[in-house]
């Protein structure tokens, strides 16, 4: 199989508390990863050592289609085609729609100068084709945090979109979003699916990962509890091993790990 | 015909809607713009023989800039959600600096001293400000506390470099740099507001159009998604904070240029001053959010209330205590307008 994303060996300590050790994680090309697991087992620091925001300890490698990845900063993940749905939490609330969009990547001239038109021009096509959005209320030059919770996901996914990810990662996209918006993000995964790019899911709702996800990785406590791929284990099945991991820290798995 | 016939009856309610979309797009610019000529016409009507001569806008012009020229580039500091109190010793700091190659030479060619000591003043005052962001960036020390601290370590460094004491600057007159900064154009309009103009204009194009700016609206709105989005953070506040020891630096020589003299007490009394323009220039204590323009028509709101009771005829007591309800009033302001907003 051809890995699009490999982690080996991978550790992160913080002070005195190992948020990981010893993680082998790998994403293959056009692969959706369902990633579960309960709070602090470890999702939201491996996410971040794959966004290059944290690093890890040493020892661990990064690879990048088969290309060893030295110091990955969150500059370079983003080069490299990294892109992350964090929820709504990563909007600035007072700021314009495409001024969040653009965050951290303003279109610019050389010297740091704005193209301001180019950029309200592309928000406000994304506005009516990715984002969906019909209201004549809203504008390129709305604020954030006037939106509804659906519309604030829709800005996060678009803004993941627009910049071409290979590898896109959403942390929990389903938080506080309703039904039927919660349907609408499971479309948008199942489409990362089909345009040929890969995905790590996270959630710690399996409801939500099972349908959508090739293989479905769960972390316990900062280590690999076990993987299963898809069709390998019944919904049922898959439930049962969950809750008795969460009961007696292991997972009968039948041994994908890598 | 017939087309043109047909669109028409839209366009009025469209430009309506785009009207109040401007107004509320500019609502807090307009409303400082309100206060100010409501202000002044208020003055105006106390004391028209005060307001309706041309010397007390002279006299403005003078003197508002000495800390409009700071509360500009400060303004990118308060919306970077930090604070800087330390500039009005910077101002003294930056002077120190000049005082020292200036002395050195005195003897031998004066006029290079003032030039090259002007350089200096500018470069302490931008080490000096380099430091306020260094410290709050590096060590994650509140810039309220960090600031505070560095307030009275530069003025006790200017108190051990001065002893205490003053200088006479009457060379600078023999320079380039006196019609430069505190020149009159046309014997009208003194030079130290034009410099403001400038300040006001590059500082609006920085916040506005510009990445860096764009990136201090972010780090103060959500810092945490900024720095998850590629925002260099720390980078971020550091020129803000170099922004405001430059500009603190250059307004003390201003000051020291106008009146021929460097006090070593240079700065003290701007504070208030200051931060009220910024804040009663519609600059959220909270960040994200701001205006140089606000904080400039702010400048001179402040800048006319001790001259407007004066003129009307009360005590300048008054003045202080106003200053300070102005900050306590614009700040809760925006505290009840951001709960709403949420």
């Amino acid at each position: 199989m051809d890995y699009l994303l490999q982690m080996k060996n991978i550790s992160k300590t913080f002070g005195e508390v190992a948020a990981l050790h010893h993680v082998n994680f790998e994403v293959g090309a056009n692969e959706i990863v369902g990633l579960l697991g309960d709070n602090g087992a470890g999702k939201s620091t491996l996410v971040k050592i794959i966004t290059g925001y944290h690093h890890p300890d040493p020892g661990g490698e990064i690879f990048w289609k088969d290309e060893k990845v030295e110091r990955l900063s969150v500059a370079r993940a983003r080069e490299l085609g990294i892109e992350v749905v964090y929820q709504e939490r990563a909007l600035a609330d007072l700021q314009s729609l495409w001024r969040n969009i653009f965050m951290g990547r303003e279109l610019s001239n050389r010297l740091g100068v704005l193209d301001i038109k180019t950029m309200v021009e592309e928000t406000r096509k994304l506005m009516s084709t990715a984002m969906g959005f019909t209201s004549a209320a809203v504008s390129p030059e709305s604020t954030v945090g006037t939106f509804s919770g659906g519309e604030r996901q829709g800005v996060a996914i678009t803004r993941a979109l627009y910049f071409e990810a290979g590898l896109i990662i959403l942390d929990e996209p389903t938080m506080g979003l309703s039904l039927s918006e919660t349907q609408k993000c499971l479309d948008f995964v199942a489409g990362i699916k089909s345009a040929g790019k890969a995905a790590i899911f996270i959630d710690h709702n399996i409801v939500h990962v099972y349908p959508v996800a090739d293989r479905i990785v769960v972390l316990d406590r900062g280590t690999v509890a076990g993987q299963f791929m898809k069709g390998e284990l019944a919904f049922d099945e898959l439930i049962d091993r969950l809750t008795r991991l969460a009961r007696t820290g292991r997972l009968e798995s039948n041994n994908h790990v890598a | 015909m017939d087309s043109v016939a047909e669109t028409r009856p839209l366009s009025p309610t469209a430009q309506r809607g785009r009207f109040a979309k401007l107004l509320r797009m500019y609502a807090l610019q307009i409303a400082i713009v309100f206060v100010a000529v409501l202000l002044w016409a208020f003055f105006f009507w106390r004391s028209t023989l005060t307001w309706g001569a041309y010397d007390i806008y002279n006299s403005l012009m003078t003197t508002t800039p000495y800390f409009a020229l700071i509360a500009i580039p400060l303004t990118l500091v308060v919306v970077a959600k930090e604070i800087d109190l330390s500039f009005g010793s910077i101002m003294a700091w930056g002077m120190a600096a000049f005082s020292v190659v200036f002395l050195l030479f005195r003897e031998t060619n004066p006029q290079l001293g003032i030039y090259l000591g002007f350089l200096v003043c500018l470069l302490a005052g931008l080490f000096a400000g380099w430091l306020n962001g260094f410290i709050v960036v590096k060590f994650g020390i509140p810039s309220l506390v960090a600031t505070l601290g560095t307030q009275f370590f530069w003025r006790g460094v200017v108190l051990v470099i001065t002893n205490g004491q003053g200088l006479g600057m009457t060379v600078v007159k023999d320079t380039l740099l006196y019609p430069l900064l505190v020149g009159r154009i046309g014997d009208l309009i003194p030079m130290q507001f034009v410099w403001t103009i400038i300040f006001a204009v590059v500082t609006w194009f920085f916040l506005n159009r510009h990445k860096f700016g764009a990136h201090v609206y972010l780090v103060g709105d959500n810092l945490e998604s900024a720095r998850l989005m590629g925002v260099d953070v720390n980078r971020t506040k550091i020129l803000a904070f170099c922004a405001v020891g430059v500009a603190s630096a250059f307004a003390g020589f201003v000051v020291s240029a106008q009146i021929l003299f460097f006090w070593p007490t240079l700065g003290e009394g701007y504070l208030l001053s200051t931060l009220a323009s910024v804040f009663l220039g519609g600059t959220s204590v909270f960040g994200g959010t701001g205006t140089v323009f606000g904080t400039f028509v702010a400048a001179f709101i402040i800048a006319i209330i001790n001259p407007g009771i004066v003129a009307a005829g009360w005590t300048a007591y008054w003045t202080q205590l106003i200053y300070g309800l102005i900050i306590v009033v614009s700040v809760s302001l925006q505290a009840i307008l951001r709960r709403r907003l949420a």
